[in-house]
């Protein structure tokens, strides 16, 4: 296919990925807003900025942080590339752009997204509750992803738009950790504390891992235990190892549909063999920080592969 | 008071053809009608069509309407467009050929060397090449307006490319999903063959280069463009690559489209994007939406270009009065449709004539289109009219004129029930190995009250176009 | 007379070129007064593209080079055999109508001076004479003069400076014929000086005007001549651009540097 359609859909991905991660924190920020205040509400949603790195962006436009400007900010805002309505207008126009590449039900999901998210965006804001933006997001992000698994061709397409779901939700997740370790917390004081425990446990809601996690560990949430399950646990649809093998999945599959050999599937695999081979232990003591910092360094260095071999146009 | 033929009834009564619609609006309750129409515009919107027909350019998200009351032809009435349309696209393509050859049709003195050589549209690179099969407008889009039962007129010819194609084949989907017990009742010939036979023409002229299977590709100017949609339709139906210039190169003696798996040849490029931006190497330096060495390529016969470029000087207005000598010469028949009497202001006689009777014709700019710069005389008040005098004058050259044709009317659903409103047609004739014309085009209808104007910028619609089977 | 061409031009890129792609009218025209007895093109790296002879009769010849690129040299070397045919292009097969070159473009548009200048030759009844006479003012009208214009100077502006060189005579020449109602082109070649006139450039330009009956007549302002044994012609076009021996396109960031060097020799006999 052209290289030019491969990373439309790619972005198309990305981006629905992005968009429903923007509406897992903000479901944080509102969770977190209803803990008693013992250091004032501002630094929650400051963090919350963090974690979705657009804190810059937000403080040149406002003065302070209030909830209903940073809400604005997080889903409507086109002044910020990752707002909900930036990444489905972005994923839309991707869309758009490859329309014959994708079937009608894809289409006509991400195209519906994007017509109501117009009309949304036309209500007045005080009619609209932010769980209700929230649950929307999620609702169009799960009907977006579901018809590409049951409608879309198995070919080198659906593989372009699983290696974007998959980067990008590796990046969010080690992304997502790295903030709740290093930003979220105020204070080293806090850590074990009920406070600790409190937002570990929003960090797993954030990622839609609530349940999920008592199934797999019950007892206490602990930070061990979250970090196993988040970065090495292959039940886990969110964990570092799950969206690993995804990747390398694809990769294989594009390997053997082009019947050449693939220089961004040796990266990956890699990659992920190092991954499996860590034991919770190891990235404790190497810091999880730094870990997670390795982590999305190497997956940028992987996507930066996977654009010059199939998405630059260049390949020969 | 000019009469106008109505399609539909004669004198009062239903014509044959007509009957059956007849019963079929009177079955229709008012509520329904609504409640479809309102169906309709929803599947527009949701399927994405939103696009301005012949590059009006404005709302890029904007619906043109759709006005759900079909427009009929006999077999009989459509066997004759055929012929016609047909000839006149054969005639234009042998035109093309000669000018950029030995030009005999200027030797013989039967069109003036000026209008073709120092025509704008005349490209002087591709003078002495000629494409395969001698081929070089293969989607000639004739528009026609009919002024009696057996008359018919060209306004004027698409050697280029033609847009609102898509309208043709999304207005039949769309009835078809709509009111299925129609087509159950009425013997409608299918359009929905359309892309294939594109695709098959496209492929027909692939190069002597090409030695298997031509790869066809859509060469469109990008998501930006208003026609976009229609673009991504035609490449989706044909089953071929919708590419950008960036998405192409050229390396050696052919073209290449960039892709996942490397670089892979192409043999027929359809290009939905004008001559001066195919090619920053050959025209336009500062294009960046254009292929640098793509004519090179071409000319040495790596490729296919579809419409070729040059193509435009056989659909310029002041060509167009031509046409019917280019039947003549080169087909040696006489031509089977009327070209509607045409004044060129650029000659002394002709433009005493048109400012003399301005009220009475329609003036038209020499390259204009979409129904802007231009005057209809019978519709225009003194001062536009004056206004529009000071302009012919100004730059004769740049105008024609044509006496003000009584459009034929068809019914079409309005506010207040249905009424008549004036309609003109634009088939689709496909020219490769052979010559093809799908039953059917798309009607644009005049939706305001006694207006004769057409283009969806000045409020016009579109209708589903019929023709019956024998 | 057998004139040797030498014809080295050097594309530098600061950051390497994606590709670079080049179509190239750099062949000597078929026709009376000049025989090919050697003539290579070689492009480093190049890939020989399609070629053919267009309607005016030049032979075009595409290249490409893949990249990433940092440095072209495309080298011409050569030798042809010349005569004297007084201007006139004879036993050159072509097919484009000459009306063709009727058609102005922008840097050959007549302004009202141009036109002044071309009316000063209104009332000569002999085409030819006309021509001789067009170039005869365009070459009092601007000065030979390097430096003092630039690629893209008008004809239009080269005459209001009064100065000019090679190509602002020829469109200057163009523009006036043009006016005149006769056909006129750009027409892209080598010229071979001695060591007395040696400021001027072995690369030339010259135009040729057509004259009913006789055809295309090559006159040079600059030299206040017709076309010689001096003279190698290469192609033609409307103007400089569309004549150009060498059109080219590199696509990438960098800034691309140029250096060209032209020798045209005599060789002893």
């Amino acid at each position: 296919m052209l290289s030019r359609t491969a990373d439309n859909l790619y972005w198309i991905a990305r981006y629905m990925e992005r968009a429903e991660t923007m509406a897992r924190l903000l479901e944080v920020g509102a969770r977190m807003s209803l803990l008693p205040s013992a250091h004032g509400y501002r630094n929650e949603w400051d963090s919350l900025l963090q974690a979705s790195g657009t804190a810059g962006g937000f403080a040149q436009k406002y003065r302070h942080a209030r909830q209903r400007d940073i809400e604005s900010y997080l889903f409507f805002d086109l002044d910020n590339p990752s707002s909900v309505a930036s990444c489905i207008g972005r994923a839309r126009e991707n869309a758009r752009i490859v329309r014959t590449a994708l079937t009608a039900q894809v289409w006509d999901a991400i195209n519906t997204a994007y017509q109501e998210l117009r009309a949304l965006e036309r209500t007045p804001r005080d009619r609209l509750e932010l769980s209700r933006l929230i649950d929307w997001t999620m609702n169009k992000a799960a009907i977006i992803r579901g018809s590409i698994d049951t409608t879309q061709l198995r070919n080198d397409g659906w593989d372009f738009l699983n290696l974007g779901y998959y980067l990008e939700r590796s990046d969010n997740t080690a992304r997502l950790m790295d903030v709740k370790y290093y930003v979220l917390l105020p204070r080293v004081e806090f850590v074990g504390s009920g406070m600790d425990n409190y937002q570990w446990a929003t960090l797993l809601r954030a990622t839609s891992a609530h349940r999920a996690f008592h199934w797999a560990y019950g007892g206490e949430v602990t930070a061990r235990k979250i970090a196993d399950f988040l970065i090495l646990n292959p039940q886990c649809p969110r964990s570092l190892v799950s969206c690993m093998d995804g990747i390398c999945g694809h990769l294989k599959r594009l390997e053997k549909a082009y019947g050449r050999p693939s220089r961004p599937r040796e990266v990956a695999e890699k990659l992920a063999t190092e991954l499996e081979a860590l034991s919770v232990e190891e990235i404790i003591e190497e810091g999880l920080h730094e870990f997670l910092s390795r982590f999305i360094l190497e997956a940028a260095n992987l996507s930066g592969v996977i654009f010059e071999s199939y998405l630059s146009g260049d390949v020969r | 008071m000019t009469t106008y033929f109505n399609e539909m009834y004669e004198k009062g009564r239903v014509r044959p053809h007509y009957r059956q619609l007849e019963d079929w609006t009177k079955a229709m309750p008012a509520e329904l009608r609504e409640m479809k129409q309102a169906e309709a515009e929803a599947l527009f919107r949701r399927i994405g069509i939103t696009f301005a027909v012949y590059g009006e350019g404005g709302d890029p998200d904007r619906l043109i309407p759709f006005d759900m009351f079909p427009r009929v032809f006999t077999a009989r009435e459509w066997s004759r467009l055929e012929r016609g349309i047909k000839q006149r696209a054969r005639a234009l393509n042998a035109f093309l050929c000669d000018v950029y050859g030995r030009g005999e049709i200027v030797r013989a003195g039967r069109i003036p060397a000026r209008l073709v050589y120092r025509n704008a549209a005349y490209e002087k690179s591709v003078v002495g090449f000629t494409p395969p099969k001698g081929v070089y407008s293969h989607v000639v889009g004739v528009d026609l307006v009919r002024t009696g039962a057996e008359d018919f007129y060209v306004l004027e010819d698409n050697c280029r490319t033609p847009s609102g194609v898509s309208y043709m084949l999304e207005n039949r989907e769309i009835m078809m999903r709509m009111f299925p017990e129609l087509f159950r009742e009425n013997r409608i010939e299918p359009v929905d063959s359309y892309p294939e036979k594109l695709r098959r023409t496209l492929a027909s002229v692939a190069p002597a280069k090409c030695s298997s299977d031509p790869t066809v590709v859509l060469l469109t100017p990008g998501h930006f463009n208003s026609a976009y949609y229609e673009h991504s339709f035609l490449a989706d139906l044909m089953g071929v690559e919708l590419v950008e210039g960036a998405d192409l190169f050229v390396e050696g003696e052919f073209l290449y489209m960039r892709t996942t798996e490397g670089p892979k040849r192409v043999d027929v490029l359809y290009r939905r994007i004008d001559d001066a931006f195919i090619d920053p190497l050959c025209f336009r330096p500062d294009s960046l939406l254009g292929i640098p060495g793509l004519m090179d390529v071409y000319r040495a016969g790596g490729v296919t270009i579809c419409s070729a470029p040059g193509a435009g000087v056989a659909d310029d207005k002041a060509v167009y009065t031509f046409v019917p000598e280019m039947v003549r010469f080169y087909l040696g028949e006489e031509p089977l449709l009327n070209n509607v009497p045409t004044w060129q202001c650029g000659k002394e006689e002709d433009l005493k004539h048109v400012l003399a009777n301005l009220s009475e014709l329609v003036v038209k700019e020499v390259h204009g289109s979409g129904g802007y710069g231009m005057l209809v005389g019978p519709k225009s008040s003194k001062d536009q009219i004056a206004a529009f005098r000071a302009r012919i004058e100004a730059d004769p050259d740049n105008y024609i004129a044509q006496p003000t044709l009584a459009l034929s009317t068809t019914p079409t659903f309005v506010n207040e029930g249905i009424a008549p409103r004036h309609v003109d047609l634009r088939p689709y004739c496909l020219v490769g190995e052979r010559i093809e014309l799908v039953p059917g085009g798309l009607t644009r209808v005049a939706l305001t009250e006694g207006s004769l104007v057409v283009n969806s910028s000045q409020g016009g619609g579109v209708k589903d176009t019929w023709v019956l089977a024998e | 007379m057998i004139l040797t061409v030498e014809h080295v031009t050097c594309y530098r890129y600061n950051r390497p070129a994606r590709a670079l792609v080049q179509s190239h009218r750099l062949t000597p025209s078929t026709c009376a007064g000049q025989r090919v007895l050697e003539w290579v093109v070689t492009v480093t790296d190049g890939i020989a593209g399609g070629a053919f002879r267009d309607g005016a009769g030049d032979w075009i010849q595409g290249w490409t080079v893949p990249g990433p690129v940092s440095e072209v040299t495309v080298a011409v070397r050569g030798r042809v055999e010349t005569s004297d045919q007084a201007g006139v292009l004879r036993g050159h097969r072509e097919l484009t109508a000459p009306d063709c070159y009727l058609r102005s473009t922008a840097v050959t548009r007549a302004d009202p001076a141009l036109a002044a200048l071309a009316a000063k030759a209104d009332g000569i009844e002999q085409p030819l004479d006309r021509a001789h006479r067009l170039a005869d003012l365009v070459a009092e009208a601007i000065l030979y003069e390097p430096g003092a214009t630039e690629a893209h100077t008008t004809a239009a502006e080269a005459l209001k400076l009064g100065r000019g060189v090679c190509q602002d005579h020829a469109h200057a020449l163009i523009a006036a014929a043009r006016v005149a109602g006769l056909p006129a082109r750009y027409v892209s070649g080598y010229l071979f000086t001695d060591a007395e006139s040696a400021d001027q450039e072995a690369a030339h330009a010259w135009a040729e005007v057509w004259v009913r009956g006789l055809g295309w007549v090559g006159f040079d302002p600059a030299n206040r001549c017709c076309p010689d044994e001096r003279y190698i012609r290469l192609g033609s076009g409307l103007d400089a651009q569309d004549a150009a021996p060498i059109r080219g396109i590199a696509r990438g960031p960098g800034v691309e540097r140029l250096e060209v060097q032209v020798a045209v020799q005599a060789v002893q006999q």
